[in-house]
């Protein structure tokens, strides 16, 4: 992590408030949670979250292990990252992969990216938290993603099976957080709730956080496949006949599973660039996410099964 | 700012676009035909926040749910559960993100229906301003009220009155000036610092972002420059330091330190501090943050604290400065919205959530309810869920506070329910009570309990209250001596023995009356603790001292006897002189002549003239055995 006090003077005041609200919910479930976890998926958010968990504890360090949900199918620039970062940093990572998905073959090409993501991602999710006890997880999902995201509280109480109730969720007045539950329950914490694209790149930039290449606009082969740019990491996802590689400036917004993660024509090659590119956008940044476009409202139905 | 100048909106994916824009977070408040959902909608919509994407899913679902023909139903962009858009209303609240070239802002999107009124307060405990629909045909209604209401109580200060639809009553003038003049009519019990009429359309747009060409009589803001501009400061650097410990950072056995978030107030390094609680002090050493030492810390700074020394400080202590501490008590009066089906029940312990601290807490007494519709207070046994009611409350033990009006950080709480664990209630302290029942004191091993079992009698206080030269402190001294006699525990407190000592700073005016009163009943309670029978002469003439000395002790403690001597016949006794040189002009205040004595009302005992001091005395000494306070 950087030391240098000039950093502080580089965040905008708007940015500044994000951070400490941030930074003090992730010391109430550091004070509050018997055996909490943080959740790394290695993206932009993950690498902002680990950022706020390094200076929220200083000089201590962030007293919860990271989890990676490795569905074998990430990006291998996303391995090598979260290597790096587990080195650089010496925090503590678990990996958990969800062994009978493994057994039965789930993937995200033959198997269909519904039930891919429902084996290898909230079931594994789900295997992980209670494998490991953990009674409190956090998230970077921000509510300016997704709709059902937006009406999620910062403390999102789950019923022992980690089921979320959309109908009945705790009140969250003022920063008064209630983090008392029973035994079986927990919690999942979203602490970037009220952060949104634009300030995650803000914020990266400003702390000079270090990001998965991916982000950034390179030439890659890629394939076009229903209107998606897919980028073919190896040799485990097969060409369609007629579908053709071809090398072209792309980059990616949001990352995950590589068959299930489209890539955008860009040019951008800086976080600057990034910046000036988003404030242009005219699509969301979920909308290469090919996993929530399955149906309506399908983020909401996930999200009651256990995923994050 | 007009129409023509806005499109440079560039923003495109929901946020802040300028590195120094400062961040306003409002709710919208409306019932189900107020157009609520289609305001946000038309925010979103109009500063072009809605994506690509997401306008092809918007038409998608238009035709599927939507309530618009043709149209986009714009409302759709924001209710987001499945349950809110196939019943085509709003449930929880929603959190929304925009930005304009001038500012970011977060809408808490609440419901409007009585049975939602938890989510409109949960809504507005973050908020800095209120947007307030009105269906511009129906005018101001009960439930207009009702959130007007709920966003006073949580202390937002500026509200918008959005009188919307006004497309549906051909954009008149009149009909808004008529809403306005009912709106402000009530609105003024309220304590809001501004209130901004604004007349619109969210379904066409007008007066949202863009100015209407239908209403050119209308020459105030629109609802976006009204909301650009709004000055929300809130002022909390200015208030007095207030530091909730949240966590302890200990790395090392060379390391202490306290993180937590300023609530309120500037801290720098060398500045004397006080744990609130323990009354313990000592110096802020260092401002520690992963950016380097600071030299200050002001409101909202996440920082984490070390001190000179080795003092007990945990998770939930509040460090403020010495010199401007806040209040610390166990027993307090708050407004108390209830949040769950489970009714709230006095005496019942739940579990209070006040700053970082965690304390067992019960309401003591439920004073009323307020109707949230008509604002009357009811007289109630219980909260039912969405009710809102004025209670008092004890802690397990005390607390550190700011009355919610003066500092919304530290005045605010919630109630868990210690067994399902839900969030019960929330409240907002009013102001600090004092009562003798300190729960946390009965931890220790000899109690009052305990000293009433040794002495064989229970302790009182007998307040003899009555003018200058009725008797009392005969009567007294005579009751004294016949408890000394039969083996009691008693001491007199009176004039002569306090206004020397003790209350040698206080003179005769009301408000030094009324603290020689206080001071003397803190002592008198304190000697009942102790387990004795405390007798006190004192003319009191306020019926509210003592009021507030017989609420020092418990219920059957304080025995109030009225000596009922007529002025004429004290005036003829005058055995110090008194009366003659007050009718002279010479002592100024002097009860019964130029200041007044409020007879009581509800003595216990009450002793007319004749027969003499003894069989005074016998009568007091009779009722104190009637009252099994002596055997």
């Amino acid at each position: 992590m950087s030391t240098d006090t000039l950093s502080r003077a580089r965040l905008s005041q708007h940015l500044k408030r994000l951070e400490a609200e941030s930074i003090g919910i992730l010391r109430e479930v550091a004070a509050e949670f018997r055996n909490p976890v943080m959740l790394y998926s290695i993206g932009k958010d993950s690498g902002v979250l680990l950022h706020l968990a390094l200076k929220a504890f200083y000089p201590s360090k962030p007293p919860f292990p990271l989890l990676h949900i490795d569905t074998g199918w990430k990006f291998r620039d996303m391995i090598r990252h979260r290597d790096e970062i587990v080195k650089r940093y010496g925090v503590k990572l678990l990996v958990h992969t969800n062994p009978e998905g493994l057994a039965r073959g789930i993937n995200p090409i033959t198997s269909g990216s519904r039930l891919h993501t429902q084996v290898m991602k909230t079931e594994a999710l789900k295997q992980a938290l209670d494998k490991w006890g953990f009674d409190a997880a956090f998230g970077g999902a921000r509510r300016d993603e997704e709709k059902s995201r937006a009406k999620e509280r910062i403390f999102s109480f789950r019923s022992a099976g980690h089921v979320w109730d959309p109908r009945n969720q705790r009140p969250e007045l003022w920063n008064l957080y209630n983090t008392r539950i029973s035994q079986g329950e927990t919690i999942r914490v979203f602490p970037l709730s009220n952060w949104t694209e634009l300030d995650i790149w803000q914020y990266t930039r400003a702390e000079d956080i270090p990001v998965v290449p991916l982000y950034f606009a390179a030439p890659r082969p890629v394939i076009e496949r229903d209107g998606q740019l897919i980028m073919r990491d190896d040799e485990r996802m097969p060409l369609r006949p007629g579908e053709l590689e071809r090398v072209r400036m792309v980059r990616f917004r949001s990352l995950g599973c590589y068959p299930l993660s489209a890539a955008i024509e860009s040019t951008a090659a800086t976080l600057d660039a990034i910046i000036a590119e988003m404030l242009a956008t005219r699509t969301s940044e979920r909308s290469g996410r090919l996993i929530d476009t399955d149906e309506a409202a399908s983020m909401e139905k996930k999200k009651r099964d256990g995923y994050f | 700012m007009t129409s023509g100048a806005h499109p440079e909106v560039t923003v495109g994916a929901g946020g802040a676009g300028g590195p120094q824009k400062e961040l306003l977070r409002f709710l919208t408040c409306g019932s189900v035909d107020d157009g609520k959902s289609t305001l946000i909608g038309r925010l979103l919509y109009d500063t072009r926040l809605i994506l690509e994407d997401q306008l092809a899913a918007l038409e998608r679902d238009s035709r599927r749910h939507g309530t618009t023909g043709e149209e986009l139903d714009l409302a759709l962009l924001v209710d987001g559960l499945q349950a809110e858009r196939e019943q085509g209303i709003t449930i929880d609240v929603a959190y929304r993100f925009f930005s304009t070239p001038r500012r970011a802002f977060i809408v808490a999107d609440t419901p409007g229906h009585e049975q939602y009124t938890r989510n409109m307060a949960t809504g507005a405990s973050n908020s800095q301003a209120a947007v307030i629909l009105i269906d511009a045909r129906k005018g101001v209604l009960t439930q207009t009220r009702r959130h007007s209401y709920i966003c006073s109580l949580l202390g937002i200060k500026h509200v918008v009155l959005a009188v919307n639809k006004i497309d549906l009553v051909d954009y008149s003038g009149e009909r808004f000036h008529h809403i306005v003049g009912d709106y402000l009519g009530f609105a003024q019990a309220l304590q809001f610092s501004s209130i901004t009429p604004i007349p619109l359309s969210a379904r066409y747009g007008d007066n949202v972002i863009h100015r209407s060409e239908q209403m050119r009589w209308y020459e105030g803001p629109t609802l976006i420059e009204h909301l650009e501009a709004l000055d929300v400061t809130e002022g909390l650097d200015e208030k007095p330091f207030r530091f909730p410990v949240q966590w302890v950072n200990r790395p090392n056995l060379d390391f202490r330190g306290f993180s937590g978030t300023v609530a309120s107030g500037v801290v720098r390094a060398g500045d004397r501090v006080v744990v609130a609680a323990s009354g313990r002090e000592s110096t802020v050493a260092r401002i520690v943050t992963a950016d380097g030492d600071l030299a200050e810390a002001r409101a909202g700074d996440a920082v984490t604290l070390t001190l000179t020394d080795e003092v007990d400080v945990a998770r939930g202590d509040v460090l403020a400065l010495s010199h401007e501490r806040p209040e610390v008590v166990d027993q307090f009066a708050a407004q108390v919205l209830w949040m769950i089906e489970e009714p709230m029940l006095p005496g019942r312990s739940y579990l209070m959530r006040i700053g970082t601290r965690f304390v067992p807490a019960r309401i003591t007494s439920l004073k009323h309810k307020t109707d949230v519709n008509t604002l009357e207070h009811i007289a109630a046994k219980t909260l039912a869920i969405n009710e809102i009611g004025f209670c008092n409350l004890g802690t397990a033990s005390p607390v550190a506070f700011d009355p919610y009006g003066e500092n919304p950080r530290t005045g605010a709480f919630v109630l868990i329910d210690r067994f399902t664990h839900q969030t019960a209630g929330a409240g907002m302290i009013s102001f600090g009570l004092r009562r003798a029942t300190n729960i946390h004191r009965q931890a220790l091993l000899v109690d009052k309990a305990a000293r009433t079992r040794l002495n064989g009698h229970r302790p009182a206080i007998l307040w003899f209250t009555g003018l200058s030269g009725s008797g009392k402190s005969t009567i007294a001294n005579i009751v004294e001596r016949e408890l000394h006699v039969l083996g009691a525990h008693t001491y007199m407190l009176d004039g002569d023995n306090v206004r020397h000592g003790l209350n040698r700073d206080l003179g005769f005016t009301d408000a030094d009356r009324v603290e020689n009163v206080r001071r003397v009943g803190e002592v008198a309670r304190l000697f009942v603790d102790a387990g004795a029978i405390v007798l006190c002469s004192f003319i009191s003439p306020f019926r509210a001292e003592r009021r507030m000395v017989r609420e020092l002790v418990e219920a059957g403690e304080f025995i109030e006897i009225f000596v009922d001597t007529p002025i004429e016949e004290c005036k003829r006794r005058d055995p110090k002189g008194l009366y003659a040189r007050a009718l002279a002009g010479k002592i100024k205040h002097f009860t019964g002549i130029d200041s007044p004595y409020e007879i009581p009302e509800s003595a216990e005992i009450v002793l007319e003239t004749g027969g003499g001091p003894e069989p005074a005395a016998r009568r007091v000494l009779d009722a104190l055995r009637e009252r099994h306070i002596i055997g």
